[in-house]
């Protein structure tokens, strides 16, 4: 049986031709590789865009030669940054790092490279799906990238898009063709999500191999499964969203439109209400706040526990605390609308969801901490970068409960210390998580290393402009400094002071900020280097327990193991257990007689 | 251009400068047959060494911004439910302080202390339910406290204002704010957007502007086609229409025959109570560029929006609330320091209150900004004596002692506390 097995992955790999292998592939790992290259294109774009506002933010309206260069004279004129595009690329930046980079790179890497991997399948359930899942998230990023070019402007009423700024484009120029293009590419990206999510699922509940019971799946499968499980209940309901205001803007609907009157035209829109849109658009966008997170806090668990050679600290409980989070995520999405105008009443429902779902959040912190304690830490890059997720998760965290509390929350609401607030906590913490999985995971996608020395330049770089950027950032919202501003002028006459106080941290910002986006080229360079000149990897760098690491090749051929699917006897996290000679014990090493598994749990 | 090819040529050469550093570290490895995957015991001390030194900066570092900068620059809040919102805010920094330095402190100690040491294996601890519990109610405590402290200051925030409360509408649009004070009845005239023209920039609701905003949909006026001139346009036989002129022309007709069925719908509806509308907005007065306050008095702010959804964010007096097209929404405020006052407690002699957009609305969104002053009773009553409302009447009716007298005891309630 392995024989005609391995003859038959044999036959496949001669039949592959170069398109079947890399571009239209079925195999969960290359369309792995194809979700993280594209988003590593958007990261760079997303993070150039920000650059451009950025510099506009520290020196306002001074003239600079590389806006000119990639904005050009249309949107940078004499190297000044047009106020209209200034909030398109708030709003672009916004979305592509959200949309692009954090869910569909993040999740739509990791997913699909590790879940079969982890599990002990050959594949996703569907490769076909699969495939449309890659592509139309190709496709839907291009259209946003395209939405850059367009005369008027890519769309500029933020990322969330609120009509009925985003339905009119007599209000700002970019709610025209750059808002239509938005949301096509949204509503494909849905799609693309969806197809994912619903793959992610069923080949996680029906496709784990002999002895991979639920409480034996490492804690990132876990974290994947409940990030497509929220990703189901959420996305479809943006699609919802989208739709409708697309019916207001061609079809003269008015769900979210009332009674405006906007260029001097008075509508004929009565009855609707744009907080129906911004209930509609937060169901799913506080979620997708934790659809960019969880997968980040698995693959950190892993890599923790891997690195401090320990098991991870209370593995129910993290499980717990995952489920707990899932299920809380769905319901506190009107935390972002206390000001909006809703009921109070309304608000003091969703302070209480709010601060309740700290409690999870809290509980993997200090299991976190407990993983590290008495631990024999070894600093891989990935694990630097997983230390660091655990910090910008404290600290983003943290201040959360203030913006949680409807009454806290009216003072900073919308403004830079919000920014600030999201940066930390989901920013940094889901791309930290990013970068531990791809220095973690290179070996096994390529089968090559990563340079450590310039992951180490890495790491430093980006935790230190990290901080940098986003520590005083919270100041300035805090000194009542509202976001998606162009500048800061409006305190010149009366208040000189503050006015001078946020041009000073501003210039601090983007001073890190650029040292940042320098960081960021040793881990371009490192990474695309490596796949094509790295050293060799060895089967199992890390000495890690979990099931990719014991295919035969340090990358799988298609199919992952010629053979039979080795068959799991034991949880993942048996690292120094006592009785063991080595410090790890993988997971398809059989139980010795009378050898308790999973702890003792 | 010779700048930009600089730039393009620093970018290029950096990249190639880092590959080449790559190039040279991979080959020392191999000939030194270094182990990429286990960083020695040398670079992981390395490593553990600069997580301490980075912990210690970045304590540092926030510090030193909450000195320099964290006693913001809003000064003491200027109302009584700010007053409410700071009170809050110092318990909450206290325990995020707390918990930021006790987590962070430990996270980079653990890392540090236990890095990998030749001979010592870690310790299997794979769970302890006991630890476990202790975590969850701590946190479930202190944050029980806030959300208990916080429900109560937001219900005071939010119930709905009673009659002594001097209603204003804050009316916004892009890209400026007006006020307008519901004069002597303290009640705000009602308005329709429908009945929003040149003259009547708010959409206030009289039996004159029903009419007016009627014939003007139908007869047209000066710069405004009305559905007559539309009709004629289109049947004339003599103007030749280009196809999309004509589409275009359809459009608009149609929506402004819309238009004046619901204006019909209201002029109908209105009729019997045409006496009361009037009294209901003839008092009221205007002020466009600045919001008057008195300090002391306890305001309910009516906002509206027209266009888009602005927020209106008065930073000093801890309030803010969207305005929405189509909805009505309510800030309750009661000023306690009046700018005088605020200039002297800031030393800032240029210091005014601002009241800010804090909602995303288009190009000038920064620029969106009403000056706010609060005035001392004398003052108050000065300015209010400028003042007319909207039927030319003077704002100020009855005996001037009596009225000052009536504003000394509002601002003495809120001195006298």
């Amino acid at each position: 049986m392995a024989t005609t097995a391995e003859a038959i992955h044999e036959h496949d790999h001669h039949e592959q031709s170069f398109v079947t292998k890399y571009i239209f592939s079925y195999d969960h790992k290359m369309i792995g590789k194809q979700f993280l290259i594209m988003a590593i294109f958007m990261g760079i774009v997303g993070g150039m865009l920000s650059i451009f506002f950025r510099i506009q933010l520290a020196w306002p309206e001074q003239s600079s030669d590389f806006l000119n260069l990639f904005l050009g004279d249309r949107w940078a004129p004499e190297g000044i940054l047009n106020q209209d595009m200034f909030l398109g690329l708030v709003t672009l930046h916004g979305t592509i790092m959200v949309f692009f980079v954090l869910t569909g790179g993040l999740s739509g890497t990791f997913s699909n490279s590790l879940i079969p991997l982890q599990i002990g399948a050959r594949d996703m359930a569907s490769g076909f799906i699969n495939m449309m899942s890659a592509w139309l998230y190709n496709i839907s990023a291009v259209i946003m990238l395209a939405s850059l070019f367009v005369e008027s402007g890519p769309a500029m009423a933020g990322w969330t898009v609120y009509p009925p700024l985003s339905a009119l484009p007599q209000a700002v120029s970019g709610s025209g063709l750059g808002m239509s293009l938005w949301m096509i590419s949204l509503i494909i990206f849905v799609a693309s999500s969806l197809l994912g999510s619903l793959n992610y699922v069923v080949t996680i509940v029906n496709m784990r191999t002999k002895g991979m019971t639920f409480t034996r799946l490492p804690l990132t499968i876990w974290a994947f499964l409940i990030t497509a499980i929220v990703g189901i209940i959420s996305f479809p309901v943006l699609f919802a969203a989208v739709l409708l205001l697309a019916m207001d803007r061609t079809l003269g609907t008015s769900f979210y439109l009332s009674d405006i009157i906007v260029g001097g035209e008075m509508l004929d829109h009565v009855g609707g209400s744009p907080i129906l849109y911004e209930h509609l658009f937060w169901f799913l966008g506080h979620p997708e706040v934790y659809i960019v997170l969880l997968p980040s806090l698995g693959i950190t668990s892993e890599i923790i526990s891997t690195m401090s050679r320990k098991p991870i600290f209370g593995y129910r409980a993290m499980i717990g605390s995952l489920l707990a989070i899932g299920f809380l995520s769905c319901l506190v999405w009107a935390h972002h609308m206390f000001v909006s105008g809703m009921d109070p009443f309304l608000a003091s429902v969703f302070t209480f969801t709010t601060l309740l779902i700290a409690v999870p959040s809290a509980i993997k912190v200090f299991n976190y901490l407990t993983t590290l304690w008495k631990g024999s830490i070894i600093f891989t890059p990935a694990m630097l970068f997983s230390i660091g997720l655990v910090s910008t998760f404290i600290s983003g965290g943290i201040t959360g409960t203030v913006l949680g509390n409807a009454s806290l929350d009216i003072q900073v609401h919308d403004t830079m210390f919000v920014v600030a607030h999201f940066h930390v906590v989901m920013g940094l913490s889901s791309i930290f998580g990013m970068f531990a999985g791809i220095y973690h995971w290179f070996p096994k996608l390529y089968g090559r290393m990563m340079n450590d020395k310039l992951g180490y330049i890495h790491f430093w770089t980006t935790i230190i402009a990290g901080y940098g950027v986003f520590l005083p950032m919270h100041f300035i919202g805090l000194g009542g400094a509202p976001r998606r501003y162009y500048d800061y002028s409006i305190y010149d006459t009366w208040n000189p002071l503050a006015s001078e106080m946020v041009l000073d941290l501003n210039q601090i910002i983007t001073f890190f900020a650029i040292l940042g986006s320098i960081g960021q080229l040793f881990f371009i360079v490192n990474f695309f280097y490596s796949i094509f000149k790295g050293p060799k990897a060895p089967l199992n760098p890390w000495k890690s327990n979990t099931l990719e690491w014991t295919t035969p090749t340090a990358v799988p051929g298609h199919g992952n193991w010629p053979g039979e699917i080795p068959e799991v006897h034991r949880w993942p996290y048996d690292y120094s257990k006592p009785g063991w000679e080595e410090d790890y014990v993988p997971q398809t090493v059989p139980l010795r007689e009378g050898e308790v598994d999973g702890g003792g749990h | 251009m010779n700048n930009k090819l600089i730039i393009v040529l620093v970018i290029i050469l950096g990249v190639l400068a880092i590959a080449q550093m790559m190039r040279v570290n991979n080959l020392s490895n191999k000939i030194r047959k270094r182990n990429p995957e286990e960083p020695s015991e040398k670079e992981n001390k390395r490593s553990a060494n600069y997580l301490i030194l980075f912990m210690i900066s970045l304590h540092a570092f926030l510090i030193y911004v909450i000195v320099k900068y964290g006693f913001t620059n809003l000064g003491p809040a200027a109302s009584v439910g700010g007053e409410k919102i700071d009170f809050m805010y110092s318990i909450q920094w206290i325990l995020v302080l707390l918990v930021y330095f006790g987590c962070v402190t430990l996270l980079f100690y653990f890392a540090w202390k236990y890095q990998k040491k030749p001979g010592v294996k870690a310790y299997y601890y794979p769970y302890n339910d006991k630890l476990e519990m202790l975590w969850t109610v701590i946190p479930a405590a202190g944050l029980s406290l806030m959300v208990v402290l916080g429900l109560k200051t937001w219900n005071e925030l939010t119930t709905p204002a009673t009659a002594e409360y001097v209603n204003v509408e804050i009316f916004s649009e892009q890209f400026k704010w007006t006020a307008r004070y519901s004069g002597p009845n303290n009640e705000l005239g009602k308005f329709d957007y429908k009945l929003t023209t040149a003259e009547n920039p708010f959409g206030i609701m009289t039996s004159e502007n029903i009419e007016t905003s009627f014939n003007l949909m139908k007869d047209g006026g000066v710069g405004y086609l009305g559905i007559k001139t539309l009709e004629e346009r289109l049947n004339d036989p003599k103007v030749i229409l280009s196809k999309e002129e004509r589409k275009n022309l359809e459009i608009e007709l149609g929506r402004k025959e819309r238009m004046s069925r619901l204006l019909e719908a209201l002029m109908v509806t209105y009729e019997p109570y045409k006496d009361s509308l009037d009294a209901l907005a003839f008092d009221d007065v205007i002020v466009e560029d600045s919001l008057i306050l008195l300090k002391g008095q306890k305001y309910n702010l009516h906002l509206r929006a027209k266009d888009v959804i602005h927020s209106a964010y008065l930073p000093h007096f801890r309030a803010q609330m969207n305005t929405v097209p189509g909805l009505t929404t309510f800030i309750k405020l009661q000023p306690t320091i009046s700018t005088s006052e605020m200039k002297e407690k800031l030393n800032n002699p240029q210091f005014e209150y601002a009241l800010m957009c804090n909602k995303i609305c288009g190009t000038s969104h920064y620029k969106m900004k009403m000056s706010v002053k609060v005035l001392e009773p004398e003052e108050y009553l000065a300015w209010q004596k400028t003042k007319s409302t909207i039927d030319g009447n003077s704002w100020i009716r009855g005996n001037e002692e009596a009225i000052l007298e009536y504003y000394r005891n509002i601002t003495n309630s809120v001195v006298d506390r």
